[in-house]
């Protein structure tokens, strides 16, 4: 273990995490304020929001400084594969909370609803349902934009992998051209999905208020799109930082986080696409 | 300065003074001194929260307050002592220890760490916050449905609980990311020949709180986030006219609730050791069996959710399992009571402060474990749940297992993190105050529980009067002891007699090799653990 | 503080949990049962804490010797062990352990079984059926089978409350109209709630069980004597759940089935008046009795509300403004739609569920010419049953 005598990279004293708390709880503040119909909340909010992009800048961008800088050696490379694994493991929590959710109201909670007659007279319990006194709604099929969507997000799995090859084996063009149409594959999901969105709102009479079903349909859907909205957020930092060369073969931590990243949200919506839709 | 030197403070700036410094720390100490001192701040906040319940309930009758202020101090009590007084005093400890411990040259992530910090005060200000709006006419006060969120009374309470939704998101992030900190640097920076199975007990137990933290405080989120979108964007998780279940919320808070327990005590268990060893100058007995029970405890924390919620009317399989699985964790648990017993069986003891706090809080503890024994019976949990029975338990538990712990704690390592002795005789005091003012105040509440005083009311038919006296008056003398906990360390921090490297006589490990208080970067050099 | 109370405090003190606290009447232990499950729950609770008393004395017992004996002053020696070491001392640290899983899953898991059966027993030989409705903040009664409804709130006097008043034996613990039962007969208990959730809990039963919105929760009882048995709400249900109590009274048979037939004369009364026209006085007098029972504990006897949770009647806009349109229909978000239906997701419920048309025409005429509202016009209990 060679890298040991070289002592571990323990960065100065830095303003952005304090500045990245202050800005989440302007942020906070004024959601708060805001759902609550006090409309200077607004103002807390976009405030905030400049705070935290102008912090996000700053701290990403000392710490690939740092690395360009030479910083950062294997021992501190560990620590943030480490670091990064386990955040995507509280990741699988979070999801895992609302999957939790909705097996428990498809096989729980409706069920039993369907066997109170006393108080829910004629209601069946049977899914897909928006409550026994919701309104009408049309499920969401699986084989239409769905099974395309699985498709989009399955080649991105392999695009990026394809990406990394090229990374290993210093084939400029591969890595970039790799990268750039994982993102393209990303945008094009998220197309798909507001498209999607639309026509539930507008045609089908599918919304966040739509009983359980649109509940969870909307929340599982909607913060895995949020996630593929940040996972291509952070591809196209990475693809940034391909053309200007910033990555080797054997130091390219931030390719590899954001790639696993990736594959998480690609497995997630796996998830999604045999319990949400299909089943 | 070597380059060996610059490698490891990154460059030879001198680090900003006064305020700044603290804002924009990356140090393990320095972090570590302010999760102490906001943990210090936030007990008696809380303190004062339910000195002002107590007295309220001092005697039948409204006295002081309308129900809903003291709906809202309850609830804030607890969500203040358990987050943001017993767990960031855990993650302080943490912070200051782990890598003193384990021969490391700070945590592994430390800008990290300061932005885990730094979540905490937000988070504080956004939970009482609304207590000050309510006073300028917005809003009606803080949360108001105790500190567990049931809905739908918590779809119904006023902006307080949005502001302690979005609390618990600040306080959950900040969790989580010191976990990830914690876990890395136990995996990554332990020194050379410092082995799993050589980690020091402190550091398995925190290991595990951490495990456990990243597996439940995500749910939290969820769950608060769902009642969230119930409130404002018209879903209906937990709103039967739409197909939701208000028990699914219980489900997915106490998911995340029974594990919180352990994650508050996981770090006292793991301090314990250490204190007992250090003052009955003797090993530590069955280290591995203490690692195993953590393991076990820690596995066993995520599946006995249910024992909350045996009321809801679950059927009978699911009320059988949740109580056997409850009753076993009373097993690796008594694994750990035996362990500590033999570390003290034949050494030759000395009672200082910190001996005499984890002494004490081992018998309080093993009432509050014992009753708890007692809750998971499904059938007579019907008698006691939400009654002042838990009340009594779950404050053996929490203060005299936690609090009491932590306190053993400060005054363990106080004198390592300051230089200074602490001022024995009245840190004795403090405890023996404590231990009694702690009895009078919480054994009443298991008789006024099993003679049937439901908890969270404020007012009370007459037959429960003398007991709810007695306890009042025990909360009183209680807090007034806190105050000699306070004076001891404020004394502690600005003088007193030197310390030296090796505090306690008996004490063992690496924190007791580097001087009193250690250097502000400690192990330029790693130190090779031997054998 | 009387000596009685101060000697069974101090006993309590000593003899914490043992078996002579099984004298229940004294109240360090639960109180007295009253039925089969109570009897069961208190054996149980009693075996349990006899046997957790026992490994706290032994275990803490060994803890003192040691912390007596092995201490520095004493000039003891430490030893140096960290583990069992030899075949004989791991045998004899697996021993206690074993008798601790047998402790744990035999002595108490095998009593606790018996009685989770009993207690999830709710409907064999089940003779009637009770259905209770918790609403903030008051408990609705309802039997079925014979047709019979009523409301049982709070009786306490807020003089007491605010110590204006000397209190009252059964302070708190007193309500207008107890729920009436039968000794000796196995009453099924149907749960649910209109609002949140609230947990209705007779100790003296040994039954607590949630009452939950939109679901249907059961419980059962069966009274060995007569008498009347208290005890409250138990799950936290906003401002009002201290005040909430819980009051059974149980009669014999033949006292139940006059009581019965005397309810349903009231019942059958109450239709026919709603039927006649009521004078401005008679809905006035009733208006204010069911304003201070059931609306003052949220709006205030005053009126004036509680900033920021319950809105003031006295200049309301609601309350000053239109009942009925022209053809005698509710006005959407008017007075008397509020009162009927509520407002969904706040604590105002659908009065609807738990008032008679007399009582709501009389509360909502009440309000409209009270604490400064001078509307001067009236409700009459058939318009309200017309927009039912
Ligand atoms: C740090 C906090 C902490 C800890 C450690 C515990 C530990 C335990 N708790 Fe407690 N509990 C709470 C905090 C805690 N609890 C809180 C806050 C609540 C209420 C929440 C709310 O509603 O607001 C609660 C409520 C609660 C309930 C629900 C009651 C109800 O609302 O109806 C139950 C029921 O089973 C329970 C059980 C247990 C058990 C079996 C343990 C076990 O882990 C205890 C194990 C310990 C021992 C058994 C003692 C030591 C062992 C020996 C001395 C050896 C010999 C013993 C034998 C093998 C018999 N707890
Ligand atoms: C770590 C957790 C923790 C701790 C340490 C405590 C500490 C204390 N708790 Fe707490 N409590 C809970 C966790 C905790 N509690 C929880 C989870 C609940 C459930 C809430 C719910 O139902 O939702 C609860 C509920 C609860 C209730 C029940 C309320 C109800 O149901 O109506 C009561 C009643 O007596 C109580 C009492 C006390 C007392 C007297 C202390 C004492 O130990 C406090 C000691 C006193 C001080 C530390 C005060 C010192 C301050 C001063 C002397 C004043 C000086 C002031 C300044 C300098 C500003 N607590
Ligand atoms: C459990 C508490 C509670 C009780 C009991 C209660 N109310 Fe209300 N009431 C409320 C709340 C909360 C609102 C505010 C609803 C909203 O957000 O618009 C309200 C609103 C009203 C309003 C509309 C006032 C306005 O200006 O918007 C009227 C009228 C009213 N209540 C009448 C009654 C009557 C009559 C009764 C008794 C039969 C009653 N209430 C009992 C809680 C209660
Ligand atoms: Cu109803 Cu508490
Ligand atoms: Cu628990």
């Amino acid at each position: 273990m060679s890298e040991t005598e070289q002592g571990y990279y323990v960065p100065d004293s830095s303003p952005y995490p304090a500045l990245l708390a202050g800005g989440m709880f302007v942020l906070a503040l004024g959601f708060a304020l805001q759902i609550n119909d006090e409309p200077v909340g607004r103002w807390f909010m976009i405030a905030a929001a400049a705070l935290i992009g102008y912090v996000l800048f700053g701290w990403f961008g000392s710490v690939i400084a740092e690395n360009q800088a030479g910083r950062f050696l294997r021992w501190e490379d560990r620590s943030f594969r480490w670091g990064m694994a386990w955040f995507i493991a509280s990741e699988v929590m979070f999801f895992a909370a609302f999957f939790g959710t909705l097996f428990y109201l498809r096989n729980i909670s409706v069920p039993e609803l369907g066997e109170t007659q006393l108080i829910w007279p004629g209601y069946r319990g049977t899914w897909p349902t928006s409550g026994p006194a919701g309104q009408p709604f049309t499920p969401m099929a699986a084989w239409g934009i769905p099974a395309l969507n699985t498709l989009i997000l399955l080649s991105s799995a392999v695009s990026v992998t394809w990406a990394h090859w090229g990374l290993l084996k210093q084939r400029r063009a591969q890595l970039i051209g790799g990268l750039a149409l994982t993102i393209a594959l990303g945008c094009l999901f998220l197309g798909f999905q507001a498209y999607e969105y639309h026509h539930a709102y507008t045609e089908m009479g599918l919304n966040l208020g739509a009983g359980v079903y649109g509940a969870t349909f909307f929340m599982l859907t909607g913060f895995h799109g949020l996630h593929v909205t940040i996972g291509a957020i952070g591809l196209a930092a990475v693809l940034g930082r391909a053309i200007k060369g910033h990555f080797t073969p054997d130091n390219h931590f931030g390719f590899e986080g954001v790639a696993w990243y990736w594959h998480f949200v690609d497995v997630v919506w796996l998830m999604l696409f045999v319990f949400v839709y299909w089943m | 300065m070597t380059t060996a030197d610059l490698a490891l403070h990154g460059s030879p700036h001198a680090p900003p003074r006064g305020l700044m410094r603290w804002l924009t720390t990356t140090n393990h100490k320095d972090i570590g001194t302010m999760y102490l001192v906001f943990s210090l701040v936030m007990f008696f906040v809380g303190g004062a929260m339910i000195l002002l319940v107590r007295a309220e309930l001092f005697q039948p009758g409204m006295q002081m307050m309308q129900p809903e202020l003291f709906n809202q101090l309850i609830g804030v009590h607890a969500l203040v002592m358990i987050f943001m007084a017993l767990m960031p005093a855990a993650t302080g400890f943490a912070n200051w220890m782990i890598p003193l411990m384990i021969g490391a040259p700070d945590m592994a992530l430390p800008r990290l760490n300061n932005w885990s910090f730094w979540l905490l005060p937000p988070a504080a200000a956004l939970l009482l916050m609304p207590f000050a709006l309510a006073l300028f006419g917005v809003g009606s006060g803080a949360i108001a449905t105790g500190w567990t969120f049931y809905a739908p009374l918590s779809v119904q309470d006023g902006m307080g609980l949005d502001f302690a939704i979005l609390a618990i998101h600040l306080l959950g992030i900040s969790s989580v990311m010191g976990s990830i900190n914690i876990v890395v640097t136990v995996f990554n920076l332990r020194a050379p020949g410092m082995t799993f199975m050589k980690l020091p007990l402190f550091v398995w137990g925190w290991l595990i709180t951490a495990f456990m933290l990243i597996a439940v405080i995500p749910v939290l989120a969820g769950a608060v986030t769902m009642l969230l979108t119930d409130r404002h964007f018209g879903t209906h998780f937990f709103n039967a006219a739409g197909g939701g279940d208000p028990i699914l919320f219980q489900h997915l808070f106490w998911f995340f609730g029974h594990p919180e327990v352990y994650i508050v005590l996981f770090p006292v268990w793991g301090l314990t050791p250490h204190i007992l060893s250090a003052f009955a100058r003797k090993p530590v007995y069955g280290y591995r069996a203490q690692v195993y029970a953590f393991w076990v405890i820690g596995i066993l924390s995520v599946i006995v959710w249910g024992h909350h919620i045996m009321t809801s009317g679950m059927s009978t399989g699911a009320l059988l399992y949740f109580m056997y699985s409850t009753m076993s964790i009373s097993l690796p648990l008594s694994v750990l009571f035996f362990c500590w017993i033999a570390t003290i069986w034949r050494g030759a003891m000395t009672f200082e402060a910190p001996m005499l706090f984890a002494l004490g809080m081992i018998v309080l503890f093993g009432i509050g474990g014992l009753t708890g024994l007692v809750l998971a019976d499904a059938a007579a949990d019907a008698q006691y749940h939400h009654s002042y029975f838990v009340v009594a338990h779950f404050h053996y538990t929490l203060f005299a297992g936690g609090i009491m712990g932590i306190m053993a704690g400060v005054y363990f390592w106080l004198p390592k993190m300051t230089g200074h002795m602490i001022d024995e005789i009245l840190a004795k005091w403090h405890f023996w105050l404590t231990a009694i003012a702690f009895n009078l105040t919480f054994l009443p509440q298991f008789f006024v529980g099993l003679a049937g005083m439901p908890r969270r009311v404020p007012d009370y038919a007459l037959q429960f009067a003398e007991f709810n006296m007695l306890s009042s008056i025990g909360a009183f003398v209680l807090g007034a002891a806190q105050l000699l906990f306070l004076i001891v360390v404020v004394k502690c921090i600005r003088g007193g007699p030197p310390a030296p490297a090796k505090v306690w006589e008996g004490a063992e490990g690496l924190e007791w090799t580097v001087p009193s208080p250690p250097p502000h970067h400690t192990f330029q050099t790693r130190p090779v653990i031997g054998e | 503080m009387s000596a009685r109370r101060a000697i069974s405090m101090l006993l309590g003190g000593l003899a914490v949990f043992g078996p002579a606290s099984a004298r229940a009447s004294l109240d360090w232990n639960l109180p007295p049962p009253a039925t089969p499950l109570a009897l069961d729950t208190l054996h149980v609770h009693n075996t349990f804490m006899v046997i957790t008393l026992t490994i706290f004395v032994l275990v803490f017992a060994i803890m003192i010797y040691s912390i007596v004996v092995h201490r520095k002053s004493r000039n003891h020696e430490p030893a140096a062990f960290t583990g069992p070491g030899t075949a004989a001392q791991i045998f004899w640290t697996l021993i206690p352990f074993l008798i601790l899983v047998f402790i744990d899953f035999i002595v108490m898991g095998i009593p606790a079984y018996h009685s989770v059966e009993v207690m999830q027993d709710t409907r064999t030989d089940a003779d009637m059926v009770v259905k209770v409705t918790g609403s903030q903040w008051k408990w609705q009664y309802e039997y079925p089978e014979e047709g019979i409804k009523l409301v049982s709130s709070l009786a306490t006097p807020r003089a007491q409350l605010d110590g204006q008043a000397a209190k009252g034996e059964h302070y708190l613990r007193e309500v207008d109209n107890p729920l009436v039962l039968p000794v000796g007969k196995k009453v099924r208990i149907l749960l649910t709630s209109t609002d949140v959730i609230h947990t209705w809990w007779v100790p003296q039963f040994g039954t607590k069980r949630d009452a939950i919105p939109g679901f249907i929760r059961e419980t059962w009882a069966t009274i060995a004597q007569p008498g009347v048995y208290r005890g409250q709400c138990a799950e936290l249900c906003g401002t009002g759940h201290a005040f909430m109590p819980v009051v059974v009274q149980a009669v014999m048979e033949p006292e139940y089935r006059q009581w019965v037939a005397q309810k349903k004369a009231e019942q059958s009364a109450q239709a026919a008046s709603a039927q006649r026209t009521w004078s401005r006085d008679e809905l006035m007098k009733h208006g204010q009795e069911i304003y201070a029972k059931v609306c003052a504990v949220c709006h205030q006897p005053n009126g004036q509300g509680i900033p920021g949770t319950f809105p003031a009647l006295a200049g309301s806009k609601l309350v000053n403004g239109p009942l009925l349109d022209a053809a005698g229909r509710l006005v959407k978000d008017g007075h008397l739609d509020r009162v009927m239906n509520g407002k969904p997701g706040t604590a105002m419920q659908a009065f609807k569920a738990t008032l008679s048309d007399s009582d709501i025409a009389a509360v909502v005429t009440f309000e409209r010419n009270s604490f400064g509202n001078k509307m001067g016009d009236l409700v009459q209990p058939a318009q309200v049953k017309a927009v039912r």
